[in-house]
């Protein structure tokens, strides 16, 4: 059974990257195979990158607030292309109010600043619906 | 003096560590000031090498300056808030782009999309520029602008809008940030590659030296390069190094050191670890005017003087318990302070979880005015001089950042660093082990791994309204449908053949605003002369 593959993507014009960085770490550290897109991808070079890289989860890191506008369109791009069944994450600065619509779209979880890189792996290996547990 | 043995204290922990992870003895004595000669290594302040202060009177002469840095939705909402902040007793503008602006683009570019106004203010063109500056006469205020790859854009627009206000440039005074070089490894608003980036950064040295005097032409910034987890040496070595080599390549522009020097400034953050950070801040007027003229022979004593915003750390803010913010803030400010800042800029307790809301920003400036007008510490200039620990802590900070010099040297200086992912590599190790040792309890902090809450406590949040982004479309686009074309086109086609010449870029970009060029497009012609830059995957 092949390791969870993760792609850690910085979609829209925010440019924080330490968070997207620590965790893409982390993640490899817990023994899963890790892709970064790099900053500033659009929703189509994200979706793009998780279909031909297959992995099983897409982790999205946004601190600009462009969050509504920028998570849907990659979910419904990857539903399109039959990818629906990756898991959907995103990291970053996200009012409360904002997570209801968020998992709506087919955000499986939102991670807020503060949050212990371990839970993040936990979350991945207990919902991930294809790949293996690391 | 003879320190106990271990054991016969029990202490804590088995070792202490400062945040950037610096050991730290249990006590610091005459015997840690051994190496310093107080007249070589500190002098008075105002005196070579500046470690006590670039003036003599400092906080008695003339306090810092409380610049609150600010920008969201429409021109006209965030020229609201200045207006807001100088009723307060704000004495200086900070502008806060979105991110469009930071990268280049229009607001109708469909890059743009869901960005405009949202982490700053929305600017096209050059009336949105001059709502901005509304009723605020840019000779009687200095501003900051933060944008740096797109910088001699803007700082052509504030030159316009003073301009049009009837202000002459020898009288407009401020910052632009323009520190490209930290963009590449910290910050990561970068457009175009190094290289020619550096060659706009000269070009305004030289335009400001000639036309705007008072202008501070790059803020060399290690904020960032903290904010995006690097320690304190690290942004300590890795900002100065920066700054070094913009003094280089100036003088490779063929400017005399005396042009340009002086407007340098510089920008560093305040973190949690009280004495590391005032030691940090202390060690950088010590180490800029040693290498200014050991290295280059700068006698200049503006040039030497090393000047600087400081900034409360962004990532020292917790999104639980945030009103607990309000104190961190202020023990940074404080640190920011004894430090010896020229100006501050002080955190809202609410920014972890978005942007500022009225009340936070006005709590946010009121701390810095109970530290100026209620503490003391304004009443002496460098108290914290000839502490021990603090002195050996100056020190150790010093080395630390040569040893960096020396690296950053064998690399082939700045720019080689940056292509061979140097800084990137160095501040993204820091960063994970920062995490480590957070997650290991090894660091605490209060609300997120020690004395949690199970309960959200409810915060007011501002919220930039989409209506913005959909308003700010028709603007740029009536602009774009009400100009006289063919001049604005020919006005770009000049901004164009400048960039792949090497006449001065700054009075081309100059006319192509005033013919009615956006922004985005003034960029967009250095761009396809340039190219844009890709950066190195490392994590």
């Amino acid at each position: 059974m092949r390791p969870i593959r993760v792609l850690v993507a910085k979609a829209g014009l925010d440019s924080h990257d330490r968070g997207a960085k620590v965790i893409a770490r982390a993640l490899r550290d817990a023994g899963m195979e890790v892709i970064y897109t790099g900053l500033h991808r659009t929703p189509e070079h994200v979706i793009q990158a998780a279909i031909q890289e297959d992995v099983d989860v897409v982790a999205i890191s946004l601190l600009s607030g462009a969050h509504l506008t920028v998570v849907p369109k990659i979910i419904a791009g990857l539903r399109a292309q039959d990818a629906g069944d990756m898991l959907v994450l995103l990291g970053g600065i996200v009012p409360d109010e904002d997570v209801g619509p968020l998992r709506q779209a087919g955000v499986a979880a939102v991670f807020g600043p503060g949050t212990d890189t371990a839970e993040v792996v936990d979350f991945i290996q207990g919902h991930v619906r294809t790949g293996s547990p690391a | 003096m003879a320190q106990k043995p271990a054991a016969e204290a029990a202490e804590r922990a088995p070792e202490f560590r400062t945040l950037s992870g610096r050991p730290v003895k249990r006590i610091y004595g005459p015997e840690d000031l051994a190496g310093l000669d107080p007249a070589r290594d500190l002098g008075d302040p105002g005196e070579y090498p500046y470690t006590r202060g670039p003036y003599d009177t400092m906080y008695r002469g003339r306090l810092w300056t409380m610049r609150q840095f600010a920008g969201f939705g429409t021109a006209a909402e965030t020229n609201a808030r200045f207006k807001y902040l100088l009723e307060q007793g704000q004495t200086g503008l900070s502008v806060a782009f979105d991110y469009p602006r930071l990268l280049g683009l229009d607001s109708d570019h469909p890059r743009a999309e869901g960005e405009v106004g949202k982490m700053g203010v929305a600017i096209d063109t050059l009336d949105d520029m001059q709502r901005l500056f509304d009723g605020i006469p840019l000779d009687k205020v200095s501003t900051s602008m933060t944008i740096n790859s797109g910088a001699i854009v803007m700082l052509c627009m504030y030159l316009a809008v003073a301009e049009r206000q009837g202000v002459t440039w020898d009288k407009v005074s401020g910052t632009i940030q323009n520190d490209i070089l930290k963009e590449y490894t910290a910050q990561k608003t970068y457009i175009f590659p190094p290289r020619p980036s550096m060659r706009l950064i000269t070009d305004m040295f030289a335009f400001c030296s000639e036309h705007a005097p008072r202008w501070n032409s790059v803020s060399i910034s290690g904020y960032h390069i903290r904010e995006a987890g690097a320690t304190a040496g690290q942004e300590l070595a890795f900002t100065l190094a920066d700054g070094f080599a913009y003094v280089e390549a100036g003088h490779a522009a063929g400017l005399p050191y005396e042009a340009f020097v002086p407007r340098l400034s510089f920008f560093f953050d305040v973190h949690m670890d009280f004495f590391e950070e005032i030691a940090k801040l202390r060690a950088a007027r010590r180490i800029w005017a040693r290498r200014l003229r050991e290295r280059y022979g700068i006698e200049d004593e503006r040039s030497l003087r090393l000047r600087f915003h400081a900034q409360t750390a962004g990532c020292s803010l917790t999104a639980q318990q945030p009103m607990v913010n309000i104190v961190r803030t202020a023990i940074e400010a404080l640190a920011g302070v004894l430090g010896g800042c020229q100006s501050l800029h002080t955190n809202s307790f609410d920014e972890a979880l978005a942007l500022p809301s009225t009340e936070a920003v006005r709590i946010a400036l009121r701390t810095q005015q109970v530290i100026a007008e209620e503490t003391g510490v304004t009443n002496t200039v460098d108290p914290m001089a000839g502490s021990y620990y603090l002195e050996a802590l100056t020190a150790d900070l010093e080395r630390e950042a040569e040893a960096y010099f020396d690296k950053i040297e064998a690399i082939g200086g700045v720019i080689p660093a940056i292509e061979a992912g140097f800084f990137q590599r160095e501040i993204a190790d820091a960063s994970y082990q920062y995490q480590q040792r957070l997650q290991h309890g090894e660091l605490a902090v209060v609300g997120v791994n020690k004395y949690t809450l199970d309960q959200k406590e409810p915060v007011e949040i501002l919220r930039v309204d989409p209506e913005v982004e959909r308003s700010q479309v028709q603007r740029v686009q009536a602009h774009r449908a009400g100009r006289d074309q063919a001049a604005t086109d020919a006005a770009l086609v000049a901004v164009g053949r400048a960039a792949e010449g090497s006449a001065n870029l700054m009075p081309p970009i100059l006319a192509a605003l005033k013919a009615g060029a956006t922004f985005g497009e003034v960029c967009d012609r250095m761009r396809a002369v340039y190219g844009e830059y890709v950066e190195p995957i490392i994590f």
